[in-house]
């Protein structure tokens, strides 16, 4: 042990133990080393922490409260704020459930002395379609050095006149806006009606997987928003090692293979304006869960989404048991992955033009003919059906809302994703056409994509008809 | 014969879901001719307080890979795991590192 004075608590490396002190100092250090290493967010920048009460995020949240009430040398410059999703309602929770969570939340929050945001997954039903589109890439960024930057800011300070040690905590804009700072109210729930139709969207996606993909989406959209909306160009999240490892094997079964830089890299740029980072991509889950323990981070776990007994497990399910179980015996299996993943280059997923961009995930469309042959079957399998019933509708609307019109919007992995999104018609067709029972017209021909989220569907349209 | 054994024993990190949401259980190991272990602890676990689904929280003898445990604030790893023998008034803590059930 290093210090030869603690006693010890906990083993990350083999023949390598801690002892609590020596852990708090090697954890913090490596949340300092990991943003100092990088060099991308730069002092007095607007970050938005993307915290979901789970341990990683909470221990995130957790680091940064450290980094700004450091020494001047060591400290944290930028200007953070706080964003939580509920995501009660497709977690299976009663209203009174969520609005507990919530209420935990907040007071978590509110501890924090950051300002937040507290958003409902619903309002990701309202998202304008532009959120699709990436924005203009931040002007201040390219030309300036972050060692000018950096001296520029603190320049900045001095003739401000304040000092290093409360400049850090008296935070421009808190409380401004939708922040509820010194608006301690219960937070309300959205309108029964708009969860009802979250819900639908949800129950009609067939597989765990893909409703995971579903959430991850609205989430990650909703959390760009009120970035782009605030003023916020960058959004940290708390994706472990254990996370990202867990993620590239499943992003790879997904067909995502070309884009498992962005998706799962310290810095992801899809959006332009806002840029995802993930500082915690070098702890192992078990730092993170030790650290909370011994610390005293408070968490406020969500409910994992809830399962029929028939249900499949998500990928994502299979993927982590298989890594968590092989590492119990080759304990370094995590990080091999992890760093394998580290190798990877993120230019295949920049498109060369906003034509060549996926409709869901943004990242360049990696499809040439022979795959797109390979897929085809499975997706329109449905097609003739509709077109025979089609006639009385407006014929290039009908078109344009047809499942087969999205596809060439979509790149490899989000097309095996949208299948699993609008296959709900497609069965109750398949089942018609064995009963004899009809089904409204207007139905098929809407139904498949009325699954889809409304700002996807608009999206969807604009490029269509472009 | 080994005496009875009063343990706390505490399930966090989502782990508390499989016990109806309860993270703090205070207990009492019975009589029995050998000393209570880790691994003895584990069964009766299983067989007294796990209300459904075992495979969330159990493989084989032991925890699930990603189901940590600390015994007296210390990581078990660093304790002889499943060989441990459990003290009157140890606490055992379980932290689920899972993501969802
Ligand atoms: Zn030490
Ligand atoms: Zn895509």
């Amino acid at each position: 042990m290093k210090c030869r004075k603690g006693s010890a608590v906990l083993i990350i490396r083999v023949g390598d133990p801690f002892c609590r002190n020596c852990f708090r100092e090697y954890f913090m250090h490596k949340f300092r080393a990991m943003l100092g290493k990088n060099r991308i967010i730069f002092p007095g920048e607007k970050v938005l922490l993307a915290v979901s009460g789970g341990p990683a995020s909470s221990a995130m949240l957790r680091q940064v409260q450290e980094g700004l009430s450091r020494e001047t040398a060591k400290k944290l410059r930028f200007i953070p704020s706080v964003i939580y999703v509920d995501e009660g309602a497709v977690r299976g929770q009663s209203p009174a459930q969520r609005e507990q969570s919530l209420a935990c939340m907040e007071t978590l929050l509110q501890a924090t002395g950051f300002p937040y945001y507290l958003v409902h997954l619903e309002q990701a039903l309202e998202l304008p379609a532009s959120i699709l589109r990436p924005g203009p890439a931040t002007p201040s960024e390219p030309g300036v050095s972050y060692k000018e930057a950096v001296e520029g800011f603190i320049q900045q300070q001095r003739q401000k006149g304040y000092g290093d040690k409360d400049s850090g905590t008296s935070l421009p804009g808190a409380g401004s806006g939708e922040s509820p700072e010194g608006a301690p109210a219960a937070p309300r729930l959205p309108a029964a009606a708009l969860t009802q139709e979250l819900l639908k969207l949800f129950e009609a996606v067939q597989t765990m997987t893909a409703k995971e993909e579903l959430l991850q989406m609205l989430r990650t959209h909703l959390i760009l928003q009120t970035a782009r909306t605030k003023g916020y160009t960058k959004v940290m999240t708390g994706e472990t090692c254990t996370r990202v490892a867990i993620k590239l094997l499943t992003n790879l079964a997904l067909g995502r293979g070309a884009f498992l830089a962005v998706d799962t890299g310290f810095k992801d740029n899809r959006h332009g304006d806002v840029m995802v980072v993930r500082p915690l991509r070098e702890y192992m889950a078990k730092e993170i869960a030790f650290y909370n323990h011994f610390f005293d981070v408070p968490t406020v776990i969500a409910p994992p989404l809830p399962t029929k007994r028939r249900d499949k497990p998500s990928f994502r399910h299979v993927v982590e048991s298989f890594l968590l179980g092989l590492q119990k015996d080759f304990p370094s299996t995590i990080s091999t992955v992890y760093r394998t993943g580290e190798k990877l280059s993120a230019d295949r997923a920049k498109p060369s033009c906003e034509a060549e961009r996926c409709l869901l995930c943004l990242c360049a469309l990696d499809l040439d003919g022979e795959e797109e042959l390979a897929l085809e079957p499975t997706l329109i399998i449905d097609e003739p059906e509709l077109e025979r019933n089609g006639c009385c509708q407006d014929p290039l609307a009908a078109w344009a809302e047809r499942k087969s019109a999205y596809i060439p919007l979509l790149c490899y992995g989000c097309r095996l994703t949208f299948k699993e999104l609008v296959r709900l018609l497609v069965w109750s067709g398949v089942f018609s056409l064995g009963t004899g029972v009809p089904i409204p017209t207007a139905l098929l021909l809407q139904g498949p994509v009325t699954t889809l989220p409304p700002y996807v569907r608009a999206e969807a349209q604009r490029r269509i008809h472009r | 014969m080994a005496a009875p054994v009063s343990l706390q024993v505490e399930f966090g990190g989502g782990a508390e879901f499989l016990f109806d949401g309860v993270k703090k259980h205070q207990v009492t190991l019975p009589c029995q001719p050998e000393p209570w272990d880790i691994r003895n602890l584990l069964q009766w676990i299983k067989q007294n307080l796990l209300k459904e689904r075992p495979e969330l929280f159990m493989q084989g003898e032991s925890v699930r890979p990603g189901i940590l445990v600390l015994i007296n604030e210390a990581d078990w790893e660093l304790m002889g795991e499943l060989d441990y023998k459990l003290q009157d008034q140890d606490t055992v803590l379980f932290i689920s590192t899972l993501h969802g059930g």
